[in-house]
């Protein structure tokens, strides 16, 4: 549907109630798949390898393979339903999902299908401007990622008009957790933002399990956005459309927000909505149809006969929970009130996705602002420079030793700078580098005197000026002093000097 | 009887991507249902109290650790499949949808 034949935002909220629903998957980082011992590609090293490489009889389902679980993906699929508030399955299984389609060599997905490691939870998000928002979780299942295919021929690796498919099967067997929610009412205008702080709070909660890299654009999180409109007033749910891979933060608001418009439009005109999934364009911000929902998903599940039940021992469990950390919703109001920064200060550290480190430079003794200051400012523009994260360029320790040598005068800001730079590049200790340097500080009254006479007699008339009120006069002669001393003094104690200069 | 009728059988057959013509579908229509009624006769000794399985011997929790093993290599990898390139599968353009 072109823009134009969309019906204005604010009119289909009048007219209809949104209700949302969100199906999410995750690619848990164990280091090997689900049901093979071939490296997983979504374990951090392994990203990235040569198709075909990483895969096993299992994975390609050849004949007189068996697959067997890792009891690592159990724990962590436990763990994320723990921190979803579900109840953990006495007893779970695995089933066969039915489906031909080359990105499985087998022919049937393993997954989960009446009896899902997790059930009934919710999860509290906070939408930008603090309003927090509860999301109701049906269910949290087990199962295997799918090949990767690419089509030739045809325009532009799309599907349509493809001569033939390349499979890639390194990703087949990657453990996923799917994530369910129930519908979602209530989020009414808000319905965009509160998709985006889902999705968000999903990436937060996995990352500080530390079960997932989460990286939306490896496929690590991956989205799908369910979404009908009912008339105000009407009870029946309307028919939804699932709008499949939307794996952006971003793309999710402006999907859910494109299809309240489209099947507002549609509705308001007296047509009916297909139920259908949808594929999201992120280049012009539309979904298209793709296959009707109807014989397409006639999976055939059954119970999988190569795989036994999963009983969790009640132990496990507990031992998990105990495990747990904060949610990031209570762990965001905490640290915003501990810190003490403004709102806005918070967002940005939240938004430069460095509230881990800074966290642990604070405990490490430094002051919030200093911390913040530090990461968000010359470490991040470094880590920009070499196209590298933060966190992998200097730890929060080594920050919190260049930041205790500028609270003891040792350094003042720009030569912190240096210091910083030259911790990164592997030069040694925060103490090492000033050594190795020469950063130093001048603490010695004794050169900068000689610096400030020597600029004084270039400017005469700045003493004049000073005594004369003009205290500003004085920046001239300590920036040449600054100069002179190639930077490493204290710009306080210059001034210092230059006044009780002028009195003398 | 079973439930197995020429229009489950055709459903079946696009479901699995096979062409059949309609003398293969009455045939296994036949035959699929003769499979069906005996393995239904099963729950003529079932009674309500035994509950469903799918393992004969009861075991729970066989797992393995989170360690790698031996991969293929992409020659042995792509030594059964009929067509590649790249290292990748070769596979007739699918019609539909990606999954």
């Amino acid at each position: 549907m072109a823009r134009a034949e969309l019906m204005d935002y604010d009119k289909a909220l009048e007219l209809y109630e949104p209700v949302l629903g969100f199906e999410v998957h995750v690619e848990l980082s164990t280091r090997t798949k689900m049901f093979s011992d071939a490296p997983n590609p979504a374990f951090g090293e392994n990203h990235g390898a040569d198709p075909n490489t990483q895969i096993t009889p299992v994975d390609l389902g050849l004949p007189g393979s068996l697959p067997v679980v890792n009891e690592t993906a159990v724990q962590y699929s436990i763990s994320l339903g723990l921190a979803l508030g579900c109840s953990i399955a006495e007893s779970s299984r695995f089933a066969r999902k039915n489906y031909f389609y080359p990105d499985l060599a087998k022919n049937y997905q393993i997954s989960q299908f009446d009896e899902p490691i997790a059930f009934e939870g919710s999860v509290e998000v906070e939408l930008e401007d603090g309003t927090q928002f509860t999301i109701p979780i049906e269910r949290a299942h087990m199962e295997e990622d799918a090949g990767k295919l690419t089509h030739v021929g045809g325009a532009t690796g799309r599907i349509q008009g493809a001569e033939y498919s390349l499979v890639d099967y390194n990703r087949a067997g990657v453990p996923l957790v799917e994530i369910v929610t129930k519908p979602i009412f209530g989020a009414e205008g808000r319905a965009p933002e509160v998709g985006k702080a889902y999705v968000a709070t999903i990436r937060d909660i996995v990352r500080a399990l530390g079960i997932s890299e989460a990286r939306m654009e490896r496929g690590n999180l991956r989205c799908d956005a369910n979404v009908s409109l009912r008339p105000r007033g009407q009870e029946k749910l309307g028919t939804r459309t699932e709008t499949k891979n939307v794996n952006s933060m971003r793309s999710v608001e402006r999907a859910v927000r494109y299809e309240i418009q489209r099947q507002a439009a549609i509705l308001a005109k007296g047509g009916t909505i297909t139920q259908e999934t949808r594929h999201w364009h992120e280049d012009t911000g539309t979904t298209s149809p793709g296959r009707p929902k109807s014989d397409a998903d006639d999976y055939r599940y059954f119970p999988e006969p190569d795989l036994l039940p999963v009983q969790p021992s009640a132990e496990l469990i507990e031992q998990l929970r105990a495990a747990l950390p904060e949610a990031p919703v209570v762990r965001r109001r905490r640290l915003l009130e501990e810190w003490g920064f403004t709102e806005l200060e918070f967002r940005d550290v939240k938004n430069s996705g460095l509230l881990v480190e800074i966290e642990e430079t604070v405990a490490a003794g430094v002051a919030p602002a200093q911390a913040r200051k530090w990461w968000t400012g010359e470490i991040a523009r470094i880590a920009n420079t070499k196209g590298a994260e933060p966190a992998e360029l200097i730890s929060p320790a080594a920050v919190a030793e260049v930041v205790a040598l500028v609270d003891d005068g040792t350094l003042n800001d720009k030569l912190a700078r240096q210091v910083i730079e030259g911790v990164i590049e592997g030069e040694g200790t925060a103490a090492e580098v000033v050594e190795k340097r020469g950063l130093k500080l001048v603490s010695d009254d004794g050169p900068l005197i000689a610096a400030i006479d020597e600029a004084l007699a270039a400017q005469p008339d700045v003493l004049e000026k000073i005594r004369d009120g003009k205290v500003q006069a004085a920046g001239a002669v300590i920036g040449a002093v600054m100069k002179a001393m190639k930077g490493q003094a204290d710009a306080a104690r210059v001034r210092e000097l230059v006044l009780e200069r002028a009195q003398a | 009887m079973s439930e197995i009728t020429p229009e489950v059988v055709a459903h079946l057959a696009d479901l699995a991507r096979i062409a059949l013509t309609d003398d293969e579908i009455q045939k296994l229509t036949g035959e699929l249902g003769s499979i069906v009624d005996n393995v239904a006769k099963v729950s003529e000794v079932a009674t309500p109290d035994v509950p469903a399985t799918s393992h004969p011997i009861p075991l729970s929790n066989v797992t393995r650790a989170d360690v790698p093993g031996e991969t293929l290599t992409p020659a042995q990898a792509l030594a059964g499949a009929p067509e590649h390139a790249s290292d990748r599968f070769k596979v007739s353009a699918i019609l539909g949808e990606e999954q």
